[in-house]
């Protein structure tokens, strides 16, 4: 296991070279001038210039990716171009709002998914089920800002029990904290919710209908425990491959959210990174989600082992 | 339901809110939503108006604009002129200090107005005539000119960009193409990078060492007392979240609301809406001269005799006639240089029988007519839309290029033929400020090559720019700006499309909220 692991870790090196080739490719040949909207309007062509000189824009393709990848490889991802400040000061700055949203989020997905996908298992054809199925069609189907702004709508103006905006660090308080995330998190929740309960639902269908089941049955196990116990864990390597897929679904939801919600994270940064052509600030931000999105999947096959210990690395 | 109905539905949504006073308990803070993001704080290097009104809380100029567009003293005591208009002394008045505690001294003024004069179009013309600037020594400094330049108090008081901001000299030493990296003013105001998230949140504090001049508050001129402890901006790019903010008391202060909304903050408690700029802004369609057909000044005529500026204005700010008003001129309506000498080619009915005339007269055949839209951007959206119609309308072939307005930026520049990579139309607008006055105005500039992009060329219109420059008083002036305004409506370096206002709102219990081309921070507190 472990040397698979080192396996695993180092494959990532070469993965993440390949990325960052393409993010940098990419956005060489993406339209835009950062030194055309730092110049403005009043600016001659001879000032544009000058500008994407003191940039180093106008230097070759090859010594610009070299020089890139070089400060990446030494740890350092750079300084943008608009603020002025080192990209790993701005991602930090950002990435608290992002993982605690992105964790409330898959805690309480979680916690609500599972159990209604079970159920609706547990109860297939039943109103119960087709209550669920509704729901789940519902939340995959409708856009995060729609659900954002209904919920704004309901629980900030008319109960006033959020605000409609903003973020409050941790170290400002759990509740304080809590609150002003509850709404986005719930927004974020409900494409996930739906995902993680449909596939729960379909994969505890076919446990349910495994002759292991009907022998736990027979062994007078409680509902409960056939449910919980025996059907959920055999259920559970396709959920937890769902979760794990599911954080690049997260992640996109997380840049509406985050706008919705004026929450200052990790995707508004990456978006407003984009509209003034901060190739800096963009390529950092996706070379770190590229590289989370990685790990992510190596905990996901890792979690597989304990869930069904006849896979073996 | 589309978006911007649901959007309506949830602000709308706040009128049923509890009314609640805003403010923060206990401190003297104003809440504040810019109009666009904020990524840098340098007045000269960072040419964006959001970036202008931060910087006009930190940094103080020499000479202040008031809000009869006349420069009046700031950080200058007065000025002295020579008889022949070749010397300036000015004097810095007493007080002056930096947010570091250093006093203001001349050497200071010198450097910052030089890297301040590599960057500004006015700068340059003013750095054009320069014998010499100097530090006479700690208070006094002085302009040594080869020609007279009798708009120098304007180029320092003018608060379009780039701003003759006064900056401690080791930082005004700095590149003017590279960012300062220390922010230190002589402003009301400090701007606290520790508290600084870009994107999200920029505080300033008030700056205790400030003394203000005694003289009452006019836009840039006379006493900038500041009322509050803090400002903090918010940045709050979703228009929705915004005005529900608004509604709810997390914010005071909402610099731009979009039209769709106010209405419904209008009926919101708590909650005082208005005009936010007087001058407003000039919507306008810009040519390529470089290229056919619009290379061939009866095709831009064909183009101005069939715009319709009510149509152009109605896709910007929507059903409300009280935000937009026509213009059959370059100047801005209100201002002192405005006239419609020569604006009759966008009055009256529209003749697309003599256009489609005028335009085969310019030879054109059909060509495709690249048109470069910034769909992210309302404004540019609207206008381009219209035009699109018309030209269609007129028989012309166009090539509606659909793209943000970063892409617009950078292929705006490019002087490559339009199937080539160029263009030969795009939309934008300015504010009516820059286009109060000739010198600030950038698309009117006809010096070819180094024009505003579309490169423009016309030797009249520049040789009554330098007329204007030289005007002695306001009557050459109200003579030069006719002559210009038949010029330009002739030669059309540019088609405006008509002048447009936005509002503002904020809540209900604070005071001193003034109209203003930038926001007014000095005078408002809570009632």
């Amino acid at each position: 296991m472990l040397g698979y692991i080192v396996r695993r870790v180092l494959a990532t090196i070469p993965v993440m070279g390949v990325v960052a080739l393409f993010v940098f490719s990419l956005l060489y040949l993406a339209p835009g001038d950062p030194a055309a909207i730092i110049a403005g309007d009043q600016a001659s062509p001879e000032q544009i210039a000058l500008i994407r000189a003191s940039l180093g824009l106008d230097r070759p393709f090859l010594v610009r990716f070299g020089e890139w990848a070089w400060r990446i490889a030494h740890g350092d991802l750079g300084t943008s171009i608009f603020t002025n400040l080192p990209v790993g000061h701005m991602i930090a700055q950002r990435i608290e709002p992002t993982l605690s949203l992105m964790l409330l989020t898959l805690v309480v997905s979680l916690l609500i998914a599972v159990p209604l996908g079970v159920l609706a298992a547990a109860r297939q054809g039943s109103l119960v089920d087709r209550g669920v199925m509704l729901f789940a069609v519902l939340g995959f189907s409708t856009p995060v800002f729609v659900i954002g702004y209904v919920l704004a709508y309901v629980f900030a103006l008319r109960l006033d029990w959020f605000p409609v905006q903003g973020y409050v660090p941790l170290a400002g308080g759990f509740w304080p904290f809590l609150r002003a995330l509850i709404l986005p998190a719930a927004t974020l929740g409900g494409i996930y919710i739906a995902l993680i309960a449909r596939i729960t639902r379909a994969s505890m269908l076919e446990v349910l209908s495994q002759d292991y089941i009907r022998t736990a049955r027979a062994k007078g196990l409680g509902r409960g425990a056939v449910l919980f116990v025996h059907a959920l864990k055999n259920a559970a390597v396709p959920i937890v491959t769902v979760v794990g897929l599911g954080v690049a679904l997260l992640i996109g939801g997380a840049v509406v959210t985050e706008s919705v919600f004026a929450i200052p994270g990790l995707g508004r940064l990456t978006v407003d990174a984009i509209l003034r052509r901060d190739y800096p600030v963009i390529q950092g931000v996706v070379l770190l989600f590229s590289f989370a999105y990685v790990v992510i999947n190596l905990l996901v096959d890792l979690l597989y082992t304990v869930f069904d210990p006849r896979i073996r690395y | 339901m589309q978006r911007r109905d649901l959007l309506k539905a949830a602000a709308g949504a706040g009128i049923l809110a509890a009314p609640r006073l805003a403010g923060a308990a206990g401190a003297r803070v104003l809440r504040f939503v810019p109009q666009a993001n904020f990524a840098n704080l340098d007045p000269v290097w960072g040419t964006q108006y959001v970036v202008r009104n931060a910087s006009l809380l930190v940094w103080d100029t020499l000479y202040g604009l008031d809000s009869g567009l006349v420069p009046r003293p700031q950080m200058c005591e007065g000025h002295e002129r020579s008889d022949d208009g070749l010397s300036w002394d000015f004097r810095l008045r007493a007080g002056l200090r930096f947010h570091d505690g250093e006093p203001v001294r001349a050497r200071d003024v010198v450097a910052s107005l030089n890297r301040w004069m590599a960057r500004d179009a006015m700068g340059q013309v003013l750095k054009a005539r320069l014998d010499a600037l100097e530090a006479v020594d700690d208070v006094r400094f002085r302009f040594r000119l080869r020609a007279p330049f009798p708009k120098l108090l304007l180029a320092l008081a003018k608060p379009m960009p780039n701003l003759a901001a006064i900056m401690p000299e080791r930082v005004a030493a700095t590149d003017p193409f590279k960012q300062i990296g220390d922010y230190i003013g002589s402003g009301p105001m400090v701007f606290r990078r520790d508290e600084w998230v870009p994107g999200s949140r920029v505080v300033f504090a008030r700056f205790d060492g400030y003394v203000p001049r005694s003289e009452p508050s006019d836009w840039l001129a006379g006493g900038k007392r500041m009322l509050v402890d803090r400002v903090e901006w918010q940045i709050i790019p979703d228009p929705g979240t915004a005005a529900a903010a608004l509604q709810n008391g997390e914010i005071d202060w909402w610099e731009t609301p979009i039209p769709d909304l106010v209405p419904l903050l209008r009926q919101s408690p708590g909650v005082r809406v208005d005009i936010a700029d007087p001058l407003g802004n000039v919507g306008l369609l810009r040519f390529n001269h470089l290229y056919p057909p619009f290379n061939d000044v009866r095709a831009r005529q064909a183009v101005a005799m069939v715009m319709n500026q009510a149509d152009e204005m109605h896709a910007v700010v929507g059903s409300d006639d009280a935000l937009w008003r026509p213009m059959p001129s370059v100047f801005t309506p209100g201002t002192p240089l405005y006239t419609e000498a020569g604006g009759e080619i966008l009055k009256g009915p529209r003749d697309y029988t003599a256009a489609k005339a005028r335009l085969a007269a310019s030879g054109y055949n059909g060509e495709k007519v690249v048109m470069l839209v910034a769909t992210d951007l309302a404004i540019t959206k609207g206008q381009s839309d219209v035009t699109a119609d018309i030209l269609t309308r007129l028989g012309m072939n166009v090539d509606y290029v659909a793209t943000d307005w970063g892409t617009v930026g950078a292929r705006r520049a490019k002087q490559d033929p339009p199937a080539k990579g160029g263009w030969n139309i795009f939309h934008t607008w300015l504010a009516g400020l820059d286009c109060a006055l000739p010198a600030t105005n950038i698309a009117l500039r006809t010096n070819g090559p180094k024009a505003w992009f579309g490169w423009p060329s016309s030797e009249e219109i520049q040789g009554l720019i330098t007329r204007w420059y030289d005007a002695p008083d306001a009557r050459v002036e109200h003579d030069v700006a006719a002559a210009l305004n038949r010029a330009a409506l002739d030669f059309l370096p540019y088609v405006p499309t008509g002048f447009f206002l936005g509002y503002q709102a904020w809540r209900a219990d604070l005071t001193g909220i003034v109209k203003a081309p930038f926001p007014v921070f000095w005078g408002v507190g809570r009632g």
